[in-house]
């Protein structure tokens, strides 16, 4: 008998008595007020994010510095020219050099002062983790309340790969002393940046 | 005053402002606000003039039961690690508490969680089916494993058959339960931990001592000891920044060069076949994302249906674990990278026969979010390693029992019964009463000492009925007065000991409820 056969009779020569229905799971009211930009900015940044308006001249006028500090730039959004081309990137490897990635997020939540990204918008999935600061632009309208209606987005059914970025990595696995760029990036600063009008 | 709020010149609130550059960005939000996301508020370890050893965890031997309170013993009498371990973990514990007042539905919430949970666990080759079917068809490929060492040779097929010689990994407890760094040094393949704090372990030659933090039991002293030996720092530099950014430093080549990558799994999703993993560093991201193959190891009993589910199970995952919202990276991964191949290892290792298990299956429900060790005072004042096995503190006296009896026979004994572990548990194990159930299981299989059944013997009929145990309780005011006092205070219970236990209270917590809160006949 297989492996697989073996453990699926033991799972079902050992099924526990008794009758456990699946709850149906309620939807929560959210534990933020109605300003989902105001509640999302303050979460993110008491996860050690960064958070800044668009610009009435410059919609990047707070992330200006940033930006021209980077030796390589990597834009997987139209907003930004980037001097590194991800389309063009061979191998997951190869975004090891930069400074500064700049991403679109598909929506916010509030809740938590998350961003979700999958594949589409990162390009090469690697770079939000290897770059050395990530700056991520995010449309005010796309901010969900809570967790509950981000898992209720078809994105986590449809994308190879999803990701939630709560502020940047960090670690506090000595003596708990809070570390940011544990392993991935240094700072992740939010642009509120409405989405380009098709 | 706020510590919030305080000026960013002033840094009273700061962990360790002496070896902290004042410039440090981790240290305050855009707003100048102290962040305290995933920090500690312990005080920070003082160096004697005479550097305090760590003290090393239980002396494993073969397959003789592990003594504890032996390894307890030493653990507390080093004063500083012993006052930082604790404060670390009551702190922890603490942010546990605020987070979870935060959410009116938190109870709710732990109820949805437990009922998930042990209705997957009740119908898991079902679930377990749909999950791998979901997984072939976006083109990942499905292994199962009977136990570690089948675990074991099914990942170092995959990495022969691609020629792989290096893999670098984020935290697994069920690639610790495998011994699979131990095998793949064996067959000269080279494991990197990508955790920080594993990565500590991994150079010390230690296994992690918390499933949250494994390197909670070590000051910065002892890390800055460690990397000066293993990665060449400077050993008298234990600023905790440098010592991470040298970690980072040295970690990197290996991540852009392995030949395979490996995460465990936090919630495996039946419907779309996804492994979701939740990090703080974003190593389980590095290690999925960069090398050209990818290897999730699976433990059965982490399927959850549906999607809608983390809904419930990461709202309470971290808050439990850190007390903060959210981990910084909640990752599902569902298929492979163009041009790269991705594999599942689902690994039973005693999982389906636990589930057979009347009085413990429901230990299967546990998410590794370690509250119950953060709150256990016990697991705070002897540190993980005093256990001598893969899973340490009050789930660990559960679990340990089902991987070997003998080995861990004196295990479920470790715990005052307080009763705590049960209360912060997000999926509601009744863990102190399966801990108590297990030391009479161990005594009737004469897996323990003769006094210490004696002293089972007495406490043992009433603690297992607990209607007769609040029965008596009732009549004689408190379980201290019912126990025979030298089922409190003898010298095998090694947690009766230094402490007098406190005067019981006028009236139980039961009593208290049914008076107060089941008024009107709703609970």
């Amino acid at each position: 008998m297989s492996a697989r056969d073996s453990i699926l009779a033991s799972i079902r020569a050992n099924r526990p008595a008794g009758d456990y229905p699946l709850p149906d799971v309620p939807l929560f009211p959210p534990l933020v007020g109605d300003d989902l930009v105001a509640e999302f900015g303050e979460r993110l940044k008491r996860m050690g994010g960064l958070v800044c308006e668009a610009g009435a001249d410059d919609p990047l006028a707070g992330v200006r510095e940033r930006l021209a500090g980077a030796k390589v730039l990597a834009s997987a959004a139209p907003e930004v020219t980037g001097n590194r081309n991800l389309a063009a990137v061979a191998r997951a490897q190869d975004v090891d050099d930069v400074d500064v990635a700049v991403v679109r997020a598909v929506f916010g939540i509030a809740e938590t002062g998350s961003v979700l990204f999958t594949q589409d918008e990162l390009v090469v999935n690697s770079v939000a983790y290897l770059a050395q600061h990530l700056v991520v632009l995010l449309d005010p309208a796309d901010i969900l309340p809570n967790v509950q209606a981000a898992y209720r987005r078809p994105e986590f059914g449809r994308a190879a790969y999803a990701v939630l970025h709560t502020g940047p990595s960090a670690t506090a696995d000595i003596e708990g002393v809070l570390i940011h760029g544990a392993q991935g990036v240094r700072s992740l600063t939010v642009v509120l940046l409405p989405r380009a009008k098709a | 005053m706020s510590a919030d709020n305080l000026d960013p010149n002033i840094r009273d609130g700061v962990i360790h402002p002496e070896v902290r550059p004042p410039d440090d960005e981790s240290e305050r939000d855009q707003d100048g606000r102290r962040l305290r996301h995933a920090e500690g508020a312990s005080k920070p370890v003082r160096a004697p003039a005479v550097r305090e050893p760590q003290p090393r965890g239980a002396k494993i031997r073969g397959n003789r039961p592990v003594d504890q309170a032996e390894a307890a013993e030493r653990f507390l009498a080093a004063p500083l690690h012993q006052a930082a371990h604790d404060e670390r973990l009551w702190d922890l514990r603490k942010k546990r508490d605020v987070a979870a007042h935060g959410i009116p539905e938190w109870e709710e919430l732990r109820d949805l969680a437990s009922e998930i949970k042990t209705h997957t666990l009740s119908h898991l080759d079902r679930y377990l089916e749909q999950f791998e079917a979901a997984a072939k068809a976006n083109g990942v490929h499905v292994h199962w494993a009977a136990d570690g060492a089948e675990h074991n040779r099914i990942v170092l097929d995959i990495l022969r058959r691609h020629e792989a010689k290096t893999l670098v990994k984020s935290k697994s407890m069920l690639t610790e339960e495998c011994g699979f760094r131990h095998f793949m040094g064996a067959e000269g393949i080279e494991i990197i931990e990508t955790d920080l704090g594993e990565r500590i372990q991994q150079l010390d030659n230690e296994e992690p001592s918390h499933v949250v933090a494994p390197a909670v039991h070590k000051t910065r002293l002892d890390v800055a000891a460690v990397f000066a030996k293993t990665l060449g720092t400077d050993p008298d530099n234990d600023d905790a920044h440098y010592l991470a950014e040298r970690q980072r430093e040295t970690t990197r080549p290996y991540i852009l060069n392995a030949d395979a990558g490996m995460t465990g799994c936090n919630f495996a999703i039946a419907e779309t076949g996804s492994v979701v993993t939740c990090t703080n560093e974003g190593n389980a991201d590095l290690s999925g994302n960069v090398p050209p193959l990818q290897i999730h190891s699976i433990g059965i009993e982490k399927i959850i249906p549906k999607v809608e589910h983390l809904g419930v199970f990461i709202r309470l995952l971290s808050r439990s674990a850190l007390g903060s919202p959210i981990t910084q990276y909640t990752s599902h991964f569902r298929g492979p990278r163009k041009g790269t191949e991705m594999h599942y290892v689902l690994v039973d290792n005693g999982r389906s026969a636990r589930l057979g298990m009347e009085e413990f299956w429901t230990s299967l429900k546990c998410i590794r979010c370690g509250a119950c060790m953060n709150t256990c005072p016990v697991y705070r004042r002897s540190g993980g390693l005093s256990y001598g096995a893969t899973y340490a503190g009050p789930i660990g006296l559960i679990i340990d029992p089902t991987f070997n009896k003998r080995k861990y026979s004196t295990l479920p004994f470790s715990s005052t019964m307080n009763g705590s572990c049960t209360n912060v548990c997000p999926v509601k194990i009744n863990i102190h009463e399966q801990i108590f159930a297990w030391r009479k299981v161990l005594v009737e299989e004469h897996q323990i000492p003769v006094l210490k059944q004696g002293m089972m013997k007495a406490a043992g009929a009433m603690l297992s009925r607990p209607a007769a145990y609040r029965a008596a309780i009732g009549a004689a005011d408190s379980a201290l007065k019912v126990l025979p006092r030298f089922a409190v205070y003898n010298s095998l219970n090694t947690w009766g000991r230094k402490r007098e236990m406190p005067d019981a209270p006028r009236q139980s917590f039961h009593a208290w409820y049914k008076e107060n809160r089941m008024k009107g006949g709703k609970a």
